[in-house]
């Protein structure tokens, strides 16, 4: 009987830690649908960020996916790619708009990369800026003087230099950086990338590809797509 | 009036060591699952403002191949608990795998370490507190073997 007794015990801590586990779980897929479902209203409706945001895709696409984020966050380079391919496979039904959600801290060289890509959208080509920062985050994230390395960019991509250069502390670029910050801070999001689909944000598994595509797919069905 | 016994002529010795590491074990438990539930649900992997966590946990040292490392972490802490509880208990072979498993777990800790200080630059408070956790139960179980052969 004594020697049943280690075994109890174990196998006891066994079935408490997957329980918590199944329960941990299983409320934050609720709390993510009942998100899902919720209809409530847009808290941001009173700060509509920078104007004109920065749109990719059909301008009257029934869906609208609208992103936060951070141009250093790690997250945020990870998840580019699934959200490029999430724009290809929803074509014309869907809209992208990007939202300046620069986190300094943690990420010091965050403000300046969210410069740099205002100032490249005053030239018309905020997407290629865009584009080249996530393509190239993990080399630019770790070298302290950043200018040279976006006046590189900036060349690369078609830009005028020297008005890259003038807009990148102008306080055309600075207006537009606080005004999406505004839009963030009356939605609560404190954490990047963050993703709204038609003014609703998906949390929990929704934030995830998979999730994001089934939102997605659920906001279409409402549309009558 | 009696003179105070010791504990060896009192009753069976009280594996203590076991015991602390069985408990220390269920607190690296509880935080390689707290760290499980936060990767499956997506929670933990966005950066934020209040900590590196993000930083790390959303990195691609946070997995191996599909796995969590959290998940891993999760079941070499019950392994840990389970050894301690049999060892306590007597069966010999148990603090002989502990002592191998912990050594494994403390190399695994500084590789992790290192990577937070030196490659990632940003440091977890999770992983922070799973990393004393396994220098505490190493300590205590190598140190309380050392003791014991000196003895």
């Amino acid at each position: 009987m004594k020697r049943l007794v280690p075994l109890v015990i174990i196998v006891f801590v066994l079935i408490v830690a997957l329980g918590t586990t199944w329960m941990l779980m299983r409320s934050s897929r609720q709390t993510a649908n009942e998100n899902l479902n919720a209809n409530t209203p847009t808290p941001g409706s009173e700060a509509p960020g920078a104007e004109p945001p920065h749109v990719r895709g059909n301008a009257n696409a029934p869906v609208t996916l609208e992103e936060f984020a951070d141009f250093q966050c790690p997250s945020c380079g990870a998840y580019y790619p699934e959200l490029k391919k999430i724009e290809s496979e929803f074509g014309d039904n869907l809209r992208v708009v990007f939202r300046e959600r620069p986190l300094v801290p943690p990420h010091e060289h965050a403000l300046i990369a969210a410069q740099a890509a205002e100032a490249a959208g005053l030239q018309n080509r905020f997407w290629e800026m865009h584009d080249m920062l996530y393509e190239n985050q993990a080399t630019w994230s770790v070298i302290s003087d950043l200018v040279p390395v976006y006046v590189d960019y900036a060349k690369k991509i078609g830009l005028n230099p020297d008005q890259f250069m003038k807009d990148l502390n102008g306080e055309t670029v600075a207006a537009r950086i606080f005004q999406d910050g505004k839009r963030a801070h009356a939605y609560g999001i404190v954490s990047t990338p963050t993703f709204l689909v038609n003014g609703k944000e998906a949390k929990g598994d929704s934030w995830k590809p998979e999730g994001l595509r089934e939102m997605i797919k659920q906001a279409l069905r409402e549309a009558g797509k | 009036m009696s003179a105070p016994v010791s504990p060896t002529e009192s009753g069976p010795k009280i594996p203590w060591p076991y015991l602390i590491a069985a408990l220390l074990s269920l607190i690296g438990l509880a935080d390689a699952l707290y760290l499980t539930v936060q990767d499956l649900t997506g929670q933990n992997l966005r950066c934020t403002i209040i900590s590196g966590c993000s930083e790390v946990l959303g990195s691609v040292y946070a997995h191996l191949g599909p796995v969590p490392l959290a998940v891993l972490g999760a079941v070499a802490y019950f392994s840990v608990f389970s050894l301690a509880i049999l060892g306590a208990f007597g069966y010999r072979f148990a603090g002989t795998l502990l002592g191998f498993l912990l050594a494994v777990m403390l190399l695994t800790t500084l590789w992790l370490l290192y990577l937070q200080a030196f490659v990632i630059r940003h440091f977890c408070q999770y992983c922070l507190l799973s990393a004393a956790v396994t220098i505490t139960l190493t300590a205590i179980v190598w140190g309380s073997r050392f003791m014991k052969r000196r003895s």
